[in-house]
């Protein structure tokens, strides 16, 4: 999935109508109400017992379920994994190419756009013939494929990132003032590429622990598959498990929102106060 | 210029090409492996032998059948949100309050990512024959169940669809509806233009590029969509990524065993057609809006 | 070309706060037919709001806007023929330099031909007409504001708005498109408010200035009587360079080079320690090696030079012709050669610096 997180929004100019504005209103009420019908529908059939009263029983027994710990510690190492490949061979070969192969961005980009046009239906397709065994075998195999899928916004976010720098002259300044190349790493550009970072971090760790299509013909029971599975059991307890998937990644994004809010707006009142 | 300089510039490639080969290799191993196999398989038969049956075999039914409804919700599944999606994108660009927009921001990023099994549950809580929402409109009045909706079939598919992609789609078209500077609107107006006028002459013209590239985004998107479909319909609806899960799940038949392989070449040529198409988009729009 | 005549424009009392500071206080201006009138004051002043009042972007809180004989103040700006020139970015991305010029016309259900020949002939006054066939982003900024231009005049509007049209220009191309603004506009008769921030433009082509202060006109006069005679300590700063000069008030008069001189301002109720504000022009540089002025800088002006001069009343501007030979760090002797002077206190000179 192709997102971006951070945007600025500038206001257009607007017709100030009654009627312009009591449909505008109108609208946005819909709209809202379709997007929170479904959650409002979801918590209420997941805070139920089987017998239909109100209870957090399904939390409950969420996590005494069958098969829920061991999925979600599957999923959870995943996504460790997944997020050690991102941040330590990722961004590093994005900051390296737009350092010193600048040459090879075009490239990189069209790499980066091609999970989307090479969806993982099609990549687990590509596995199913045949693939080293002793690959196969190793229990986080998916982490790579998952590194490759979330590319697309990995890659973009850094690059916007770097660019919204101009990392070239930041690193010409630092190195005529002296510095190696890993003092310019930690000191120049990772601080200014945190908020980017962040970002992506969220995203990939969002997408981890949802990815469903290539975890199930892998055969590896991560969160998702398991959930699929289970809902043949119970409906409450799956439905239970989906919403607090779907609200621990809104919770995750809302965090990085507010951290990089937080850090913006410390950052100018420092700045103000100096 | 001499062998020294020479002996550099070599020993300069070596050192970036040892510094990119990790990246390169998973790259060449995770996406290009799969993607080239897929293509060579496709034109195999299950002895190794070179074919051309299998892309034969997928312009017929059953496989026909599965191409056109895939494209048929793609469709349905693009349109809609798209409008819906521009229009909310328009009008929550009007929002002037700082609190207010950034809250919105966070909402859209997130429901963009929604997706796959979690979504299907609680759409099946909400809009299931006896979902709460379901109910609710019966009360009302107007039971969608009554009138033709059933949310494990086309239309559910749709409007689940729906749910991700017009966040999505007011994601790519706020920075576009940005980039609208107001002066024209203003210089339209002061020329003698009502805001009818203005958006078919100059606005909606200036944000076609940016339009078609969302929409086309947005149909690869509902296109290749497969966890989604999988478990809402337990892959009873006839579209592409479901015969291929079919195909997956060893459900072959005898004599096409890598017809599976064929309709992902095929997937693959209708999304990189899209993909071009949102290639020269991206550049027309940028041509416009950037100055 | 028929000569165009433009209507009379009347701003009455016209407020307007908005995000609780207020943009216009009591604001009223009548504007002759055919006059070209600069609205001129730094940022924040409300000149901009004033603009966008007349051109019916904004309705004010309260107050009329008059064009001709008709009460505008809340028809929309589709309806009330006028023509705008918006500082940048304000040409149709999407259409050629032609159909942006022909777009009012087009509004208009004027028929083809005559679109074309009109567009055609206002491109060439601007010197555009080879030009048509162009799309906006292939043009510099000086050639699209001349095609802004042309587009706002093609419909023959009754009054012409320019918002600040070269600010964002370069300074050679900002005096060529000045002078043919002006020319275009004294051709045309046409009624133009020029909202600008930069006072030489001002002085330069309008027929009146008006120069404004938080909302208020501090002064409505023609270029010269602004410059020789401001009529507050405000334009007094704003307009033209004046230096400060500390000295006592004493009933009608201030001592300044050991003259006394008249106050103009006298009505003022400030007593004791004030500034006078003396202009370059009108302190006479001597020099002495007795003087108790020293000269700190001299900048070359091309036709004149500028002298920073420290005395014990302060630090004095003063222009000498450039055959007058002051070099940094000699001794002078300043007197001051005009009939009257205007005088602030000090705490208005504060506030004025921190413009």
């Amino acid at each position: 999935m192709v997102t971006v997180l951070n945007q600025n929004t500038t206001t257009v100019a607007r017709s100030t109508t009654w009627y312009g504005s009591a449909l505008r209103g109108v609208v946005l009420a819909l709209a809202f109400v379709f997007f929170v019908a479904p959650l409002y529908a979801g918590s209420k059939f997941s805070l139920q017992n089987n017998a239909g009263a109100f209870s957090f029983s399904s939390l409950g027994d969420l996590t005494k379920a069958q098969g829920f710990s061991a999925s979600f510690l599957l999923s959870t190492e995943l996504t460790i994994v997944t997020m050690i490949g991102v941040l330590f061979l990722v961004v590093p070969t994005v900051i390296f190419i737009h350092l010193r192969v600048p040459s090879l961005t075009r490239a990189l980009e069209v790499v980066s756009l091609m999970p989307i046009v090479f969806p993982p239906i099609i990549i687990v397709l590509g596995f199913m013939h045949e693939a080293p065994g002793a690959l196969l075998v190793w229990p986080y195999h998916l982490a790579p494929m998952y590194l490759v899928l979330t590319l697309p916004f990995v890659v973009r976010s850094i690059e916007s990132g770097l660019s919204a720098l101009d990392v070239r002259t930041l690193v010409d300044a630092a190195r005529s003032l002296g510095s190696s190349f890993f003092v310019i790493l930690r000191r120049v550009l990772l601080p200014n590429l945190s908020s980017a970072l962040i970002a992506s971090s969220a995203l990939v760790i969002a997408f981890v622990y949802s990815e469903y299509t290539m975890a199930q013909f892998q055969q590896r029971p991560t969160l998702p598959v398991w959930i699929a599975q289970f809902a043949m059991s119970s409906g409450h307890i799956s439905t239970a498990a989906a919403m607090v998937s779907l609200l621990g990644a809104w919770v995750l994004l809302s965090v990085v929102l507010l951290i990089d809010l937080a850090r913006t707006t410390l950052r100018t009142k420092r700045s103000e106060s100096a | 210029m001499g062998a020294g300089a020479l002996g550099r510039r070599l020993r300069r490639y070596a050192l970036n090409a040892l510094v990119l080969a990790p990246f390169v290799l998973i790259v060449s191993y995770f996406l290009f492996y799969p993607i080239l196999k897929v293509v060579e398989l496709a034109f195999q038969d299950h002895q190794g032998h070179f074919t051309t049956a299998n892309m034969v075999a997928i312009t017929k039914n059953p496989y026909r059948l599965a191409f056109s409804t895939s494209l048929k919700i793609s469709l349905y599944a693009t349109v809609i949100p798209g409008v819906l999606g521009f229009v909310l994108a328009y009008i929550l660009s009007g929002i002037k309050n700082p609190i207010v927009s950034r809250l919105v921001l966070a909402g859209k990023g997130v429901l963009a990512n929604f997706g796959g099994v979690n979504l299907v549950f609680i759409f099946v809580a909400a809009y299931g024959s006896t979902g709460y929402l379901t109910q609710w409109m019966g009360d009302l009045g107007w039971n969608p169940w009554n009138h033709g909706f059933n949310l494990f079939t086309f239309s559910g598919i749709v409007l689940i669809y729906s749910y991700f992609q017009v966040p999505l789609m007011v994601l790519i078209m706020t920075p576009a509806l940005a980039a609208l500077r107001p002066q024209w609107r203003e210089a339209a107006h002061i020329l003698g233009a009502n805001a009818f006028t203005y958006w078919r002459r100059i606005g909606l013209p200036v944000l076609a590029p940016a339009l078609i590239g969302a929409l086309t985004l947005l149909f690869g998107s509902a296109f290749s969509a497969y966890a989604t479909a999988e478990a809402l319909t337990s892959g009873s609806i006839p579209i592409v990524p479901i015969f291929i899960g079919n195909f997956l799940d060893g459900n072959v038949v005898a004599g096409q065993e890598n017809v599976g392989y064929a309709l992902g070449v095929g997937m693959m040529l209708i999304l990189v057609v899209l993909a071009i198409v949102y290639a020269w988009a991206y550049r027309r729009s940028s041509r416009w809006l950037r100055s | 070309m028929n000569s165009v005549s433009g209507a009379s424009v009347s701003l009455d009392s016209l407020q307007h706060s908005y995000a609780g500071v207020k943009a216009l206080d009591n604001f009223t201006l009548h504007v002759a037919p055919g006059e070209l009138v600069a609205l001129l004051g730094p940022s924040g002043c409300g000149k901009t709001t004033a603009l966008r009042a007349v051109a019916g972007f904004l309705t004010p809180d309260s107050g009329r806007v008059v064009v001709g004989d008709t009460d505008v103040t809340s028809l929309p700006s589709q309806k009330r023929d006028m023509g705008m020139v918006f500082q940048s970015y304000s040409l149709f991305p999407n259409l050629s330099v032609r159909d942006n010029v022909e777009f009012g016309l087009r509004l208009r259900r004027v028929k083809s031909a005559s679109r074309r020949s009109r567009s055609h002939e206002l491109l060439e006054m601007v010197g555009l007409a080879d030009q048509a066939v162009k799309y906006p982003h292939q043009l510099s900024g000086g050639q699209q504001q001349r095609v802004a231009l042309a587009r706002a005049l093609a419909v023959e509007p009754q009054v012409l708005l320019l918002d600040e049209p070269l600010s964002a220009l370069d300074a050679k191309v900002r005096s060529e498109l000045r002078e043919q603004i002006q020319a275009l506009q004294k051709r045309l008769s046409m009624t133009t408010i020029f909202v600008t921030h930069d006072q030489e433009e001002a002085l330069s082509i309008a027929d009146r200035v008006v120069v404004m202060n938080k909302g208020k006109a501090e002064q409505i006069s023609t270029p010269q009587e602004l410059y020789s005679q401001p009529a507050t300590t405000f334009v007094a700063e704003f307009v033209g360079v004046s230096s400060r000069y500390r000295c006592e008030r004493s009933g009608a008069t201030v001592q300044i080079f050991g003259r006394s001189v008249p106050i103009r301002n006298a009505d003022t109720q400030t007593t004791g320690q004030v500034h006078a504000l003396l202009r370059p022009e009108d302190v006479v540089v001597t020099a002495s090696d007795s003087g108790v002025a020293r000269v700190l800088r001299s900048s070359f002006l091309g036709s004149s030079v500028r002298l920073e001069v420290e005395t014990p009343h302060g630090i004095i501007r003063a222009d000498v012709p450039a055959s007058q030979v002051v070099s940094a760090g000699s001794m002078v002797e300043l007197s001051y050669r005009s009939e009257n002077v205007l005088i602030a206190t000090l705490d208005e000179s504060k506030e004025l610096r921190a413009l």
